[in-house]
């Protein structure tokens, strides 16, 4: 509290207008000369294709193509082993995997961002948690229901949260996250230039898909990402699918096309839109890359589309009837995984043994996860009424006048609480 | 999202599962024939389109996908799909005379469109002074369901039935279903009907007269399910199964359960409700919301309007724990009412314990 005041009187004197750091710089407060520049690129580009990787010699090292091989290995691993377990009956109700999408995961997260950066996903979210550096056990047994979860077993597959790591959360509402990262971005900004902190330059990365683009908060988002500048990247993953409804017959075209481009609603909010091709991981790196250091720099939004496809039914419960086989097989030949293996062996970055070894230890980390989660004690009934408030005052005072909190039951589960 | 609307009648074709389900309803050459909620629901909505063109559904996945819970199974092949999005176009289409029914794919997804149904939908025909009418149906799952955490497992019939100018009901088995459907799409005014997902598979046994196509039963008359002298259960939706249950245990200890089947829950049926209690002296009411400020709240605060005298035992209230809905499955099953707390309080009641 005290700093923000402070920080206040160096700002701007004028009252404490804390948002006016915020406004879009018009009329007599022109522009700086680094921000006109740049809003002079992204007119000049305002919606482009990244490059992809393949057409490039090797632009990455060794070790950092092992690390993005092994995340999207992990990611994909993890996530077939919970269809395993969830036809086992260890996890229930929906459970949505992410297979296929691992490139964006792992080119977006693993790639570029820092622990203290912020990610915010959907009920699709096991993967990006990983990316995010969250262990494998917390996630798995959080699945499972357990105390040793990364919510202690109450929040489970479409709830994961981890504040340690900036996981913003899974959200199983749709849409209910791109605000919600918004807002981190918008703290890491004003802790940037309300209270000063120059080192504040944390960014929120926003994750989403296809289906998600045509609610209100969407575009609700875009605008003030752009109006304040936000330090946020929206990276729509579109699987050309939202549960049974596909994206062209859910979306109107954008003007003089055949089919709705997403990234070309970036400019429209006066934000560059990347097209990237969701399949092949250094491209995702390349665009994300960018994305990233603009966001840093101060520079504001962008809206990257990447394309890309889910392997399985939208969850576990989706018997997926209405995808063709043609499209299936159209993108498992992209599969980003031997995708990027062939890259790296072609170009020398890993031999065939480093590659085994990945998968080895991949493969060892997955079953160590699941043997660690079905160990793990599942809740205890403490739990039942912890955690609805931060002051738990909140459940009010109980007939002998004690807060209800302080009643003997309170920690069994078993008190009067209304 | 997607609305399904009927088009000229040489295009009408009918599916093959829409011919199987009314193959099923036409068996009623006997008295009575088995009914699953699902096919209830799916009866109820077929008939009044066909009865009625300006009668539409729009939602997510009611097209293609059948329905998230197959509920439009069938109808998509019948009357054809033009696509729109969502309620707050349904909302805008009523005004101007189309009659819209609007599937939430789950009623937790209506709270993005809560604006459209408490402002817009439920006040404009007050504002207008009766210029503007709103003819619609919102329905969908609602309330606690299996595994699925704190976002997609809640009961929202104490939210929409606090708002003037909702009609809000809360079907049971699969009579309720279909008569209340045909009843809320016939309606005038705004209806919020709150089905449940685990419902959706349940067999009833119907009579003809529940399968004529112009079965539709009162809205805001509740039912009693089963009569009894000394206890009453006030429930509804499914609730009232879990009262069922309760009522033949409680049987066992000579206590005779009467259990009042809700229906709708706005406008409540306040009669029938005080005069059970004024028979056995005695309420208790099931919900699987949250206590505070919930259904069972009402039904109190009526019984005390209506029947205080008549009380021989303080009103208690089964419900669900007041948090939101843990993912752990001990933990989801402490927070919800079961056969067995209902059971319990009962005996409380009458110092069987
Ligand atoms: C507000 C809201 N409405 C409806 C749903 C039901 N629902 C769950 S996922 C989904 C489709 C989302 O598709 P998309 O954004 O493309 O993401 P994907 O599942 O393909 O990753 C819908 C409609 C929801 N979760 N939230
Ligand atoms: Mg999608």
């Amino acid at each position: 509290m005290t700093p923000r005041l402070s920080s206040c009187s160096r700002t701007g004197g004028a009252g404490a207008d804390r948002l006016a750091a915020f406004r879009p710089s018009r009329g007599p407060q022109r522009p700086t000369r680094a921000a006109r520049q740049v809003f002079a690129k992204a007119v000049a580009t305002p919606t482009k294709e990244a490059s992809t990787s393949a057409s490039k010699s090797a632009s990455i090292s060794s070790e950092t193509a092992k690390e993005l091989y092994r995340d999207m290995v992990l990611g994909r691993e993890f996530e077939e082993m919970c269809a395993q377990m969830y036809y086992r009956g260890k996890m229930f109700g929906f459970v949505h995997l992410y297979s296929g999408q691992e490139a964006v995961s792992t080119g977006v997260i693993k790639a570029c961002l820092r622990k203290d950066d912020y990610i915010s996903s959907t009920y699709r979210d096991h993967v990006h948690a990983l990316s995010k550096g969250i262990s494998a056990r917390k996630i798995m047994s959080e699945l499972f229901g357990k105390k040793t979860g990364t919510c202690r077993g109450q929040g489970g597959s479409m709830h994961m949260f981890d504040a340690e790591y900036g996981l913003l959360g899974g959200y199983a509402f749709i849409g209910e996250g791109i605000p919600v990262g918004l807002g981190a971005a918008f703290t890491s900004a004003y802790k940037r230039r309300v209270l000063g902190d120059d080192g504040a330059d944390q960014v929120a990365v926003n994750f989403f898909g296809d289906g998600t683009c045509n609610v209100g908060q969407f575009y609700e988002s875009l605008n003030m990402a752009s109006l304040y500048k936000l330090p946020c990247i929206f990276v729509v993953e579109n699987n050309r699918w939202a549960i049974g409804m596909n994206h062209l017959r859910a979306t109107g075209s954008t003007l003089g096309d055949e089919e709705p481009w997403i990234h070309k609603k970036g400019p429209a909010f006066g934000m560059p839109g990347v097209h990237v091709d969701g399949m092949d991981v250094l491209a995702v790196r390349e665009a994300a890359l960018e994305a990233v250091a603009r966001a840093r720099r101060g520079e504001g939004p962008t809206l990257i589309e990447a394309e890309t496809y889910r392997f399985r039914g939208h969850s576990l419960a989706d018997p997926d009837e209405l995808r063709s086989r043609e499209e299936k097989e159209h993108y498992a030949a992209r599969d980003p995984i031997p995708q990027l293996r062939a890259y790296m062996l072609k170009h020398g970055l890993a031999s065939e043994t480093d590659l085994a070894e990945l998968h080895a230890s991949v493969a060892a980390e997955v079953d160590d996860c699941v043997e660690y989660a079905d160990a793990s004690p599942k809740p205890d009934m403490s739990q039942l009424l912890e955690n609805v408030f931060a002051d738990p005052k909140g459940f009010g005072i109980a007939p002998d006048g004690r807060y209800r909190y302080e009643l003997p039951g309170f920690t069994a589960g078993t008190a009067e609480v209304s | 999202m997607q609305f399904l609307a009927r088009a000229s009648a040489a295009s009408l074709r009918r599916s093959q599962a829409a011919t199987e389900a009314f193959q099923r309803l036409g068996a009623c050459g006997y008295a009575t024939t088995q009914l699953t909620v699902r096919d209830a629901l799916n009866s109820a909505l077929d008939e009044e389109m066909e009865r009625d063109d300006k009668v539409f559904i729009i939602g997510e996945e009611v097209g293609e996908y059948q329905g998230a819970y197959k509920i439009t199974r069938g109808l998509l092949q019948k009357y054809g799909a033009k696509r729109a999005g969502f309620t707050g176009i349904a909302v805008g289409s009523a005004f101007q005379g189309l009659k819209p029914v609007v599937e939430f794919m789950t009623f937790n997804f209506s709270m993005q469109a809560i604006d459209q149904i408490v402002n817009s939908a439920a006040k404009h025909h007050y504002m207008s002074a009766g210029q503007i009418t709103c003819p619609i149906v919102f329905r969908g799952p609602n309330g606690p369901a299996a595994g699925v955490a704190a976002q997609h497992s809640q009961d929202f019939a104490p939210w929409y039935a606090s708002v003037p100018g909702l009609k809000v009901i809360v079907p049971y088995d699969a009579e309720d279903n279909r008569g209340l459907l045909k009843a809320a799409i016939r309606d005038p005014d705004p209806v919020v009907f709150l089905e449940n997902e685990i419902m959706y598979g349940e067999s009833f046994e119907v009579s003809e007269e529940v399968l004529d196509k112009d079965f539709v039963l009162p809205i805001g008359k509740a039912k009693i399910q089963r009569e009894g002298t000394d206890l009453t259960i006030v429930a509804s939706g499914k609730l009232v199964g879990f009262a069922l249950q309760a009522a033949a245990e409680l049987d066992k200890d000579g206590v005779s359960v009467e259990v009042v089947n809700l229906r709708s829950i706005k406008p409540l049926d306040r009669e029938t409700i005080a005069a059970s209690v004024k028979k056995t002296h005695r309420l208790l009411t099931v919900e699987e919301g949250w206590p505070q400020h919930g259904l069972g709240s009402e039904i109190i605060a009526v019984v005390v309007e209506e029947a205080f005298d008549d009380l021989d035992a303080p009103p208690e209230r089964v419900c669900g724990v007041e948090i939101p809905m843990p993912y752990a499955t001990p933990l989801e099953d402490a927070a919800l009412p079961h056969v067995s707390d209902i059971v319990r309080v009962a005996r409380r009641m009458f110092n069987l314990e």
